[in-house]
């Protein structure tokens, strides 16, 4: 319901929304207005053409607040892989919550703050990228989201500055988020050659209801740095979750992200990158796994705006029940960007009858010196190789829950992070493999 | 650059002249009135004119589709008209009685309508602006019980066969361009195979556009009953002029069970100057429906010419184990802009489709791939393979793919390949070592990248497409 958001914002103006600067107010104001305008998308909209927002669109999600009753760190380690050397910001339906949080034992020249403490320490910065990255002209849910820009959390990395340890984003809902909604936005900004590994999670606490989490994370990657991006989504299974990260990249510089998804009722991960200069490289790869009712979307974009860039993209899933899985990859190569190397592959494994996938990958190329390929498949398991195995003397269930595995190992093996490679290896092998 | 694609390459649009003939054409604008006129000039049956009126209708109420990747400015359908013929040939008896006009238009377009002259075993519908001005061998074909006449010949003679499957694949309100075909069509062909025939030889229609101010839109039905086989081919030229002309046709396949149809196009409208002045709009809705288990419906499509094309030859896959395929070759040059694919919509069981599509574009040339594969959730065992390739020619051009996989079944093994490139360096680098000029291995590079669906063709037509390929990247190459 578009109203009650229009409402939401009024209540807070009036209430003074004091702690933001000027300008911070007028971003505001000018993302209302144009959600307004834009509404909420209909199937009719190409990019929402396979997922239908309605769920989310016809409820009314009050903002949230900070939770009533404590949210323990015992509750948060599973989500960290029980890693305890991360510099963690933990936010709380949406709100940062500084008791849970650890990020003392920074590097120099390196900045892990709450969106309303870098609006003090790094107004210049934040001034300079927020709402710059991620435009709002066209996306209903970024466009929202700046509507009710307050939290949040901001990295900044200075040059030459590399970060051995990931930085962790957690956002968690709680009990309390009931039918609420959380909007945060988070800028991530590395300097030239600077290094950094970022972890954004998103989790449901036992019992956490269908709340609505709606997140926007610009990142700006200088000249020669590289941002690794993880984005974890465990949603409580009721919840509706959209999340945007747009990224910008300079010369040479690296973006490996990945994308992994697994919770919420209705889900929309969109990854956008513009590679605007010469000698980038992206790297995009995720995993969805889907089970009952769920709907799983993910929608990336990668520009070549410059030349001698490269991209690479592998993005797998597996459905059961009688999930909806939904890909769309655009690659976008400008007529400036000679020379640029694309690659783009989706997988789709249906376990069930009812699964269903929409898959769209898509190339739009106006240079001509260039190698872009891209390729889907969607299927089950793959006979010849159950046959293999049970000619090996393997069980046919024990072949199939092996085979479904390695299906998801296969992309899963990318991600360079230790503890988040073998969590996420671990979760998957308990939930398709069963344990005698 | 060998001699031979020289001369092909500096050859210019070959079939732009206009036929001086006496033709009756309906003042310009579209209304009630005017296709109340156009049925009682072809003197329609009742129910005709009601689908015409009931499409016309709908029509109003449509917009005109703005999603495909193509941008031209505003079409007024008012100031064309809906209706021209040659005045030589409403009493069409026989081709004696053919305007000698006529058939040497078609002659200078290669296409003999003289049977004793005719030699390659071809039967030929020529469709001259709205109307057929003669088909050939038909007796021939009579004598296997196969029909194939023009579209208006067929309302009046076989009106039963024409009542059950006008418009049931490609339903009056299935979309704007459909509709205003439904309304106003004039001419087209109709074919039906009778039970277990196969037709003897290959059946073809010619289309020309030649008055100005005109549009076609002509629609074409062929049925191919249990157990048979037709092959049948389409070619499409048109005069040079300066105002683009609107091209929308319609086309239906059904085959029963157990019968296959093969469907080939080379089309070669005018594709306006290298200004992009002028050329075809060609805006057409094709559609085959395997109705019965065990059939088969193939496009083969090389599309040279048009200005703007918009066309998606698809196919439903309805009966169990039946088969669908697309090849296509789409080629843009200038400032030609073609969106094109194909539908696999799977339904039955243990469907097949196939898809192989190559897109070339050169000069300012602006070429999509957009195809559908939809699995439904009751298609089990369904196999699609698709292979979409694009070449590069040039750096004002673009090259887009639009796939969209939507699989409800998990049996469905659906695969797409899709790449693009330019002539690779090394590949020009390996054919000079071996002694070919720089040009000679452009265009056999270009020649092997097509050669997978020129195979598809039929012998005449895998020629004339070859050489067209080389006309219309006229200057692009090397």
């Amino acid at each position: 319901m578009i109203e009650s958001y229009l409402r939401g914002f009024e209540r807070i103006s009036a209430s003074g929304g004091a702690t933001a600067p000027d300008w911070a107010r007028s971003l505001r104001l000018s993302a209302i207005t144009r959600f307004e305008t834009l509404g909420f998308p209909t199937t009719k909209n190409e990019d929402w053409h396979f997922t239908s927002v309605a769920p989310i669109a016809e409820r009314e999600f009050e903002l949230l607040a900070p939770p009533t009753h404590g949210v323990t760190a015992a509750q948060l380690a599973p989500l960290a892989f029980g890693a305890t050397d991360w510099h963690t910001l933990v936010f709380v339906n949406g709100r940062y919550d500084a008791k849970l949080s650890s990020a003392a034992a920074l590097p120099d020249g390196v900045t892990l703050v709450p969106l309303k403490q870098a609006y003090e320490t790094l107004p210049l910065l934040v001034e300079q990228y927020l709402g710059k990255v991620a435009t709002f002209e066209g996306q209903t849910f970024t466009a929202l989201n700046t509507a009710f820009l307050d939290d949040g959390a901001v990295v900044h990395i200075e040059k030459e500055i590399e970060v051995a340890r990931p930085i962790h984003l957690l956002f968690v809902s709680d009990t309390s988020a009931g039918a609420g909604t959380a909007q945060p936005h988070n800028l991530i900004v590395l300097d030239r050659f600077a290094k950094a590994t970022v972890i954004e999670s998103y989790a449901g606490l036992d019992g956490a209801g269908a709340y609505f989490t709606n997140v926007v994370t610009e990142a700006v990657v200088g000249d020669g740095a590289t941002l690794t991006h993880l984005k974890l989504q465990r949603e409580s299974e009721q919840a509706y979750h959209v999340g945007t990260l747009d990224v910008r990249q300079a010369r040479d510089s690296h973006l490996v992200s990945f994308s992994f998804a697994t919770g919420a009722a209705l889900s929309r991960t969109n990854i956008y990158t513009e590679l605007r200069g010469d000698g980038c490289g992206a790297t995009l790869n995720g995993l969805y796994l889907g089970d009952g009712e769920q709907h799983i979307d993910h929608q990336t974009r990668i520009e070549h705006v410059e030349p001698n860039c490269y991209s690479r993209e592998l993005y797998k899933g597996i459905l059961d029940g009688s999930a909806h899985g939904v890909f769309n990859g655009k690659v976008y190569v400008h007529p400036a960007a000679q020379k640029t190397d694309g690659k783009q592959t989706n997988n789709t494994l249906l376990l069930s009858e009812k699964a269903q996938i929409d898959t769209k990958p898509q190339l739009e190329i106006f240079a001509d010196d260039v190698k872009c390929t891209h390729g889907a498949t969607v299927g089950r398991l793959d006979e010849t190789a159950l046959f293999y195995l049970k000619s090996r003397g393997i069980a046919a269930r024990t072949a199939r829950q092996l085979l479904t595995y390695a299906f998801a190992a296969d992309v899963l093996e990318s991600i360079e992070l230790a503890e988040v490679r073998e969590g996420l290896e671990a979760a998957t092998l308990r939930r398709y493999i069963e344990q005698s | 650059m060998s001699s031979s694609i020289e001369t092909l390459v500096n050859r210019e649009y070959a079939y732009g002249f206009v036929t001086e003939v006496d033709a009756d054409t309906l003042p310009p604008g579209l209304s009630e009135a005017v296709i109340r006129l156009i049925s009682a000039k072809k003197d329609e049956p009742e129910w005709l004119l009601e689908w015409r009126l009931k499409a016309y209708r709908r029509w109003l109420t449509m917009k005109e589709p703005h999603w495909p990747n193509v941008t031209y400015g505003p079409i007024d359908y008012q100031s064309q008209s809906y209706y021209s013929a040659p005045r030589s040939v409403t009493p069409l008896q026989s081709l004696d009685d053919v305007d000698p006009e006529l058939l040497k238009t078609y002659e200078k377009l290669g296409i003999p309508l003289n049977e004793q002259k005719f030699l390659s075993g071809v039967a030929v519908d020529a469709i001259f602006d709205s109307v057929s001005v003669g088909t050939t061998m038909k007796e021939e074909l009579k004598a296997h019980g196969i029909i194939f006449c023009s579209l208006g010949e067929a309302v009046r003679e076989h009106p039963e066969l024409v009542q059950k499957y006008l418009g049931s694949v490609v339903p009056h309100s299935d979309n704007f361009f459909a509709a205003l075909n439904a309304a106003v069509f004039s001419d087209g062909s109709f074919v039906y195979v009778p039970k277990g025939v196969r037709c003897p030889m290959e059946l073809s229609t010619y289309f020309r556009i030649n008055s100005e101010g005109t549009g076609q839109f002509e629609r074409t039905l062929i049925v191919a009953d249990e157990g048979s086989y037709v092959s049948y081919l389409e070619g499409c030229t048109a005069p040079k002029r300066s105002t683009n002309q609107l091209h929308a046709a319609v086309v239906e396949l059904i085959a029963l069970k157990d019968a296959t149809i093969k469907y080939s196009t080379v089309q070669n409208w005018y594709a306006g100057d290298k200004q992009g002045l002028g050329g075809v709009y060609n805006f057409v809705t094709k559609r085959g429906k395997c109705l019965g288990a065990n059939s088969k419906i193939s496009w083969t499509q090389v599309e040279t010419g048009s200005a703007i094309t918009w066309k998606y030859p698809s196919v439903i896959l309805q009966g169990d184990n039946s088969t669908g395929e697309f090849y296509s070759v789409a080629v843009v040059n200038n400032h030609q802009q073609a969106d094109t694919g194909t539908k696999m919509i799977h339904i039955g069981r243990n469907t097949k489709s196939n898809i192989v599509s190559k897109g070339i574009s050169a000069g300012h040339g602006q070429n999509s791939y957009r195809g559908q594969v939809k699995v439904m959730p009751k298609a089990t065992g369904a196999r699609n393979y698709t292979q979409c390739d694009s070449m590069l020619v040039g750096n004002q051009c673009g090259a887009h793919t639009f796939p969209y996989i939507e699989v409800g079944n998990n049996s469905a093994q659906v695969e797409h390949e899709a790449s693009t490139s330019k002539i690779g360096e090394d590949q020009i680098f390996y054919l000079k070592q071996r002694g070919l000029s720089a040009e000679q291995a452009v265009s056999m590079i270009v020649s092997g990248f097509c050669k997978e669906v020129f195979k598809e063709l039929p012998m005449e037509f895998a020629l004339e497409a070859q050489q067209l390929l080389g006309i219309t990247l006229e200057g692009s190459v090397g």
